[in-house]
């Protein structure tokens, strides 16, 4: 396998492909899975050949396409039909209205173009439309030339300034931008480097990573090749937490298909350039996604965050320079070197350029996984993609960022989502939680799940986390059993500000965000708790079995 | 060999120490003492504790001078209203977080976490105290631990794994639920790796570890650390 030889393969596939007038995609991701989507997928094989079109439909399975509520979902291709909520009986109805009689079942098609008119699909360009367990469909799309095009005509400093150039911030939460953190780990002495790529994503309610993952993963890969050819680094590893079975088995197949091409190994493509991954698991805790973190968890130890410096991009995995780079960054690599960085600096804003995923939830009449472009506000996402509040129900506040994110109110609506304009508000863009909440929710019962939360996760390595977090929650528990006084408003102010700006991580650096934005923007919903003793949401207040800790 | 230098000001005074001195030391050379709980010379640096936070001119953040390198032409400043409420803060939570009842405690009197929150001027605790009902274990001859007194400081597992070598002493579970373990959470009288050093015992810098039978004012030898790896550096000379 040489240069010449992807090019090859790619102009094949597209030959192949293009025998096919139709092209069946069944959604075979987590979220469908769970939901019969192996079933449909056979109903389709079965039902194209009962019909004799099996030579113009071609079946495959790919990732999922974002309306994970309406799964299992299946793209008819051309002109991307989608089609929800599909059981293996409905199958033979779609096979023979829309394959022989040319006319889409239209009582079963996805009816709510809204959510994907704003969105923006660069990270995602492939999901729903390639087979994720086949290397050559990824390859068909363009997939792979980005990393040809480095070996073959790009210097590693050249690709460091295309991403720089781009302007490309770190997807993982805290934006660092990209191309500075690769500069820096090139420019780091000591041998050999490492990169790990981080799919922890430990957030609840989050599957952004996970979706990619299972629906692209070669892109993840890519994006390592062109990181590792760039800082110079031999070896990656792919963080990847246990709980995604599906993510794992997509990743180990698409790496072991990627060294058989040799695109991973000893002599990539026949360039001497030396790169090789291999996955790690995590053990579902929430810190382990924490740059120090991981590289503990990496080498085999505990996952315990240490304070920096030395930051590790000098001195990471086994005390040598490490780049550690979150999935959704790297999947943003290849589309920047194909088309440059200054393509890509127009998405978006002019500080926060490109796009970003999110997971939308909650209380939203379209949840799922979508793509927006920076700089979006949060009423385009809530309202136009989320399509609003369900039921006739009052939308109240939209939490960004996960577990330690903000909590946003109505009139915060407008405000344009990147990282700098969350982080004014008091939230966060983490790893892309966007949860709305309705008026059935209560604000401070919402800022106490959160804070349990992250003291089941504080590693217990820092004072204000560790203790500080484990008293905000006893707080919590007087005030929604009513048995609080004023001063305890003051007593959550103080101790939560105190953790934000005394803790070793960025765990307890922002598990705080929750209980700071209610308080910042539903402070009357406290006082109504601890004056009046009522909940207007009716959530607190109820007698419960209390369980004896310790 | 020349150590290259480094000039910096802490609380005003101007200072010069080598390069790569922890904020920490280089105070503690020049008599400006910044409280400390985790941090023990000899011991690799934990940045737990939290108590010993400075600020750095120029920058929003905090930064624990156990852990942070000094560099040129830096102003800190170890002592300002901010710093002494958010010092009094991690005091409190550590008193709430565990059973600590000073007058029932072995270590009364001779427990750096009380004489902190003294001299802090400590006077109430924001947060309702806990009650933890922790494992004692004494079943070692004569090493006892009493979880419900440790701060997590780690004190103890590091003098064990980077002094004595052995390693006998880890944490299990998280968060709050850490707690300081045996081998593979065994009791401690049949850990096959203790070598009885009492070193634990003599760092605990409240009444966890102690030595049963024996008053604590004279098991405590927090210095020890700092003998054994300065003598193992042959820093000192016959
Ligand atoms: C508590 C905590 C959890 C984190 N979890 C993740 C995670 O699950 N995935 C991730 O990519 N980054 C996570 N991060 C951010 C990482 O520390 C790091 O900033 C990121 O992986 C860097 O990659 P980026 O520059 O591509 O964003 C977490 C940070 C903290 C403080
Ligand atoms: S002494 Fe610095 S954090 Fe404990």
């Amino acid at each position: 396998m040489n240069l010449a030889d992807i090019q090859k393969i790619a102009e094949q596939e597209v030959d192949f492909e293009r025998a096919y007038k139709y092209r069946i995609n069944v959604c075979c991701s987590s979220g469908c899975v769970p939901l019969g989507a192996f079933k449909v997928l056979k109903a389709f094989e079965e039902a194209v050949k009962e019909f004799g079109v099996e030579k113009e439909c071609k079946v495959a399975k790919t990732g999922c396409v974002g309306t994970c509520s309406v799964g299992p979902a299946v793209v008819i291709e051309p002109g991307d039909y989608l089609y929800q909520n599909v059981t293996p009986e409905k199958v033979r109805e779609v096979v023979r209205d829309h394959i022989v009689l040319g006319l889409p079942v239209k009582g079963m098609l996805y009816g709510n173009p809204a959510f994907f008119k704003k969105q923006h699909r660069l990270v995602l360009r492939n999901a729903g439309k390639i087979d994720p367990t086949r290397i050559q469909d990824y390859i068909a799309m363009g997939g792979y030339s980005a990393i040809v095009k480095c070996l073959a005509t790009m210097t590693p400093q050249g690709v460091i300034y295309e991403v720089a150039t781009s302007k490309l911030r770190g997807r993982g939460g805290a934006g660092f931008p990209t191309g500075q953190k690769w500069g820096l780990v090139a420019r780091a002495h000591g041998k050999p480097k490492y990169i790990v790529a981080n799919l922890d994503e430990g957030d609840p309610g989050v599957f952004a990573n996970r979706t990619l993952a299972e629906a692209d993963p070669h892109a993840i890969l890519e994006g390592m090749l062109i990181a590792a050819y760039a800082i110079g680094a031999e070896k990656g590893y792919l963080y990847i937490r246990s709980e995604y079975p599906l993510a794992i088995q997509t990743l180990q197949r698409a790496i072991a298909q990627a060294k058989s091409l040799s695109l991973l190994g000893d002599n990539v493509l026949e360039t001497g350039f030396k790169f090789d991954v291999e996955l790690r698991f995590g053990a579902g805790a929430f810190v382990a996604g924490e740059e120090t973190a991981i590289l503990a968890s990496v080498e085999g130890c505990r996952a315990m965050p240490r304070p920096r410096p030395p930051y590790p991009a000098n001195s990471g995995l086994w005390g040598k320079p490490t780049l550690i780079q979150n999935v959704e960054t790297l999947a943003n690599i290849p589309i920047i070197i194909q088309n440059g960085g200054a393509w890509f600096s127009k998405i978006g804003t002019p500080r926060c350029t490109g796009t970003k995923c999110f997971s939308l939830t909650g209380k939203t009449n379209n949840p799922g996984l979508i793509e927006v472009p920076m700089g979006i506000t949060l009423r385009e996402v809530v309202f136009d993609i989320g399509g609003g509040v369900p039921e006739g129900r009052k939308f109240k506040a939209v939490l960004v960022g996960g577990p330690s994110g903000g909590c946003l109110p109505d009139a915060l609506l407008d405000l344009p989502i990147d990282y700098d304009s969350l982080t004014r508000v008091g939230a966060i863009m983490g790893s892309g939680g966007i949860v709305v909440l309705d008026d059935h929710s209560c604000m401070v019962d919402t800022a106490k799940f959160f804070t349990e939360f992250c003291v089941d996760e504080s590693c217990g390595r820092c004072t204000p986390c560790r203790a500080g977090l484990a008293r905000i929650k006893e707080v919590f528990a007087g005030i929604t059993e009513g048995n609080a006084r004023m001063e305890d408003i003051t007593t959550l102010e103080k101790a939560s500000v105190y953790i934000r700006d005394a803790s070793l991580c960025g765990l307890g650096q922002t598990a705080p965000n929750p209980v700071l934005t209610t308080l910042r923007y539903f402070r009357d919903e406290y006082v109504e708790h601890i004056r009046d003793k009522t909940c207007r949401a009716g959530k607190c207040f109820k007698k419960e079995e209390k369980g004896v800790e310790q | 060999m020349t150590t290259t230098t480094v000039t910096l000001k802490i609380d005003g005074l101007e200072v010069t120490v080598p390069e790569g001195t922890m904020i920490l030391k280089a105070a503690k050379d020049n008599g400006i003492i910044i409280p400390t709980l985790c941090n023990l010379e000899g011991l690799s640096p934990y940045g737990g504790c939290r108590l010993c936070l400075v600020e750095i001119s120029g920058s929003p953040k905090l930064f624990p001078a156990c852990i942070t390198p000094v560099s040129s032409g830096m102003e800190v400043t170890t002592k300002s209203e901010r710093l002494t409420e958010y010092r009094r803060m991690a005091v409190q939570m550590l008193l709430a977080e565990r059973t600590h009842i000073c007058s029932v405690c072995v270590a009364n009197d001779h427990c750096e976490l009380q004489s902190l929150a003294n001299q802090l001027g400590v006077d109430h605790v924001l947060f309702e105290r806990k009650w933890t009902n922790l494992e004692i274990d004494s079943s070692h001859d004569f090493l006892v631990i009493d979880r419900n007194r440790c701060i997590l400081c780690t004190r103890c597992i590091r003098v064990c794994d980077e002094i004595e070598g052995v390693h006998t002493l880890d944490l299990k579970l998280r968060g709050k639920d850490s707690q300081v373990i045996m081998d593979l959470d065994e009791h401690w009288g049949s850990s096959c790796s203790c070598t009885s050093c009492r070193k634990c015992a003599k760092v605990c810098p409240v009444g966890a570890i102690y030595i049963e039978g024996e008053p604590v004012s004279h098991t405590k030898h927090k210095d020890i650390a700092e003998f054994i790896t300065e003598r193992r550096q042959r820093k000192w000379k016959r």
